[in-house]
């Protein structure tokens, strides 16, 4: 890459150097030894754990505990191996989270951006005010809005459904449909007024001129949405109510709370956060450089 | 008399007429926007008002008590507790994470570029906070918890983190400065990106030191992006929920009752919907106050790169 900005020639910065060489290497080790920790963790038998709680790496890693959690073991053996006999099955809860996820960010980031786009070309009574009033619920509190949005769901009888838990987000978000439509403000006019004149009209535009135009975008858009729907925890805690709909982060949490004797049931505990880690690691591995891109532009808008 | 038409010019512009049907056509584009803005943001933000000057509890009919609970909410010593602890935290959190994301992002800036290492430092962000609670909750534990285990080898000895008083909150803001310190200073990398480096040269030419250029050229001009962190990170610290529900549940001793959680616990746990939504819409103006407020402190209209 470019060079490091030219530093005065002849200064004796070797110690601030070796400092900041020293706070980055550390920075990142913390950042991702956790993560590390959790791994081996999840390998290490319930049995030895107590044993080997300052090891950094288990005598006899085994994958019993993932056995446990995704439910693949009967009862008894689940119960052996240091289980609570909870019947929370986390590949259940994955399976609910990527449905959750998925929905969400097709619809949201395809309702968003036919919002976006007609905020930033077409002219219609009362855009801008309409507009304007999606920005200021931009700065709602989510607190503000998920008691009355629970009495809704509620009553429209979707407690516990994932139509119920993908209600609120599945039609627009307003960060989205702003964010989109700063995009399609910024795109030139030429192609699509050229369109115009080959009588297209404002459908067929976005259709084939815009959205193909804002792939960039929209893609970070969608990692953003996926990122944050991904990781979603009050809204879907509030309306799951049963094992079977629990997404994710919730299943995390209940598990947590079910305990066999008092103390929690660490190595599942762990085994199911490493589950809920890997589409972290395969997102990064994949689609990294672009997840890093999205979301240092998200902080430029 | 005839009217005179006006003179069509004799240059044709290159855009023809867009048909006037246009308007229904936008109606129709946000049309699915407008739904969901309507039904889960314009609706919930007018019925929690409306909520909030009643005495309701979900079971029975609503009952109106019109400025009652706003009343209450002035006189309630646990809602003045919950918005002290909400404070202490935000004071623990903010500046440690912002100063330490603007020192990696510079030490970044200056030493290595790599998308690999911007990749690891971006993990934590990218993990919920549930899990992040739950990651530390148990390299905590008082028994088996690794981090534990090595302070005990220490003069510091084992520490109680959650289970303490005094130690649940700024634990809590340690681990919330873990999850977003990487995307912090990515986003200050990013705003360094935007600052020309001739101004570095001429700078150093005239004599400046690093620590020199840092304070009076750098920080000045990256005011944009650090009034966005600052602004963002207040507001979502402030609104502090998840990990609380995961990790201490207010306690210990309520020692970690945070006021979302508090509202959280009016309305799911108590089931008293008015005082709850009268409480948010509090916690509303806050904000929105706290915002002004800062965006004024910080001059955020004004660039000095011009």
């Amino acid at each position: 890459m470019t060079a490091v900005s030219a530093p005065p020639a002849r200064k004796p910065f070797a110690y601030g150097r070796v400092l900041a060489w020293l706070g980055l290497s550390l920075i990142v080790l913390i950042s991702v030894f956790p993560i590390y920790f959790v791994f081996k963790t999840a390998l290490t038998s319930n049995q030895a754990l107590f044993a080997e709680a300052a090891r950094l790496w288990p005598t006899h890693p085994t994958l019993v505990n993932f056995e446990r959690v995704l439910g693949l073991l009967s009862p008894a053996a689940a119960q052996a191996a240091g289980g609570s006999g909870s019947s929370i099955s986390f590949a259940r809860a994955t399976l609910n989270s990527a449905v959750f996820t998925f929905i969400i960010v097709v619809g949201q980031t395809f309702f968003s951006a036919m919002a976006a786009y007609a905020f930033a070309r077409l002219k219609f009574p009362g855009r801008d005010a309409i507009f304007t009033m999606f920005i200021i619920a931009l700065m709602i509190p989510a607190i503000v809005l998920f008691i009355p949005n629970f009495i809704t769901i509620k009553n429209l009888g979707w407690l516990n459904s994932m139509q119920g838990m993908v209600a609120p987000f599945f039609l627009m978000s307003p960060f989205a449909v702003f964010f989109l439509r700063q995009f399609f403000l910024s795109l030139p006019k030429e192609t699509e007024e050229a369109a115009y004149l080959d009588g297209a009209g404002p459908l067929t535009i976005f259709w084939r001129v815009t959205l193909p135009m804002s792939q960039g975008p929209i893609i970070t858009l969608a990692i953003l949405t996926t990122i944050g729907m991904w990781n979603e925890f009050f809204w879907p805690f509030l309306i799951a109510k049963e094992d079977s709909s629990y997404t994710l982060p919730v299943a995390l949490q209940v598990f947590r709370t079910q305990t066999p004797q008092g103390s929690p049931d660490w190595t599942g505990l762990m085994a199911g956060t490493f589950i809920a880690i890997i589409p972290v690691f395969v997102l990064m591995i994949v689609l990294g450089r672009r997840v890093v891109e999205s979301l240092a532009f998200s902080g430029t808008k | 008399m005839t009217t005179q038409t006006s003179a069509q010019p004799l240059v044709v512009t290159a855009r023809p007429k867009k048909p006037t049907s246009q308007a229904w056509v936008g109606y129709l584009f946000i049309l699915p926007a407008m739904i969901g803005f309507a039904v889960f943001y314009l609706y919930p933000a007018l019925r929690g008002l409306q909520i909030s000057f009643t005495d309701w509890n979900l079971l029975s009919d609503p009952k109106n008590v019109g400025l009652a609970n706003y009343n209450e909410v002035i006189h309630d010593s646990k809602f003045w507790s919950a918005l002290w602890i909400t404070v202490k935290y935000v004071l623990w959190n903010i500046p440690l994470q912002t100063i330490l994301a603007l020192l990696l992002a510079v030490a970044m800036d200056r030493l290595v570029k790599s998308m690999f290492v911007k990749g690891l430092l971006i993990v934590p962000y990218l993990l919920s906070n549930v899990l992040v609670g739950l990651i530390f909750l148990w390299m905590t534990d008082p028994l088996l918890g690794i981090i534990n285990q090595w302070l005990a080898a220490t003069p510091i000895g084992k520490q109680a983190f959650f289970a303490s008083a005094t130690q649940a909150i700024p634990t809590i803001a340690m681990i919330n400065t873990w999850k977003y310190l990487g995307f912090t200073a990515l986003l200050f990398y990013a705003g360094l990106q935007g600052i020309p480096r001739t101004i570095y040269e001429a700078a150093s030419i005239d004599g400046s030191s690093e620590a020199h250029s840092f304070w009076r050229i750098t920080l000045p001009l990256l005011r944009p992006v650090t009034v966005f962190v600052l602004v963002t990170s207040l507001i979502g610290s402030f609104q502090i929920f998840d990990t609380v529900a995961v990790t201490t549940q207010g306690g210990p001793v309520d020692s970690t009752k945070v006021l979302v959680y508090y509202i959280y616990q009016n309305a799911f746990a108590f089931f008293k919907m008015g005082y709850a939504t009268a409480m948010s819409m509090v916690l509303f103006v806050i904000l929105v106050v706290f915002t002004l407020l800062q965006l004024r402190l910080l001059r955020a209209n004004e660039s000095d790169l011009d």
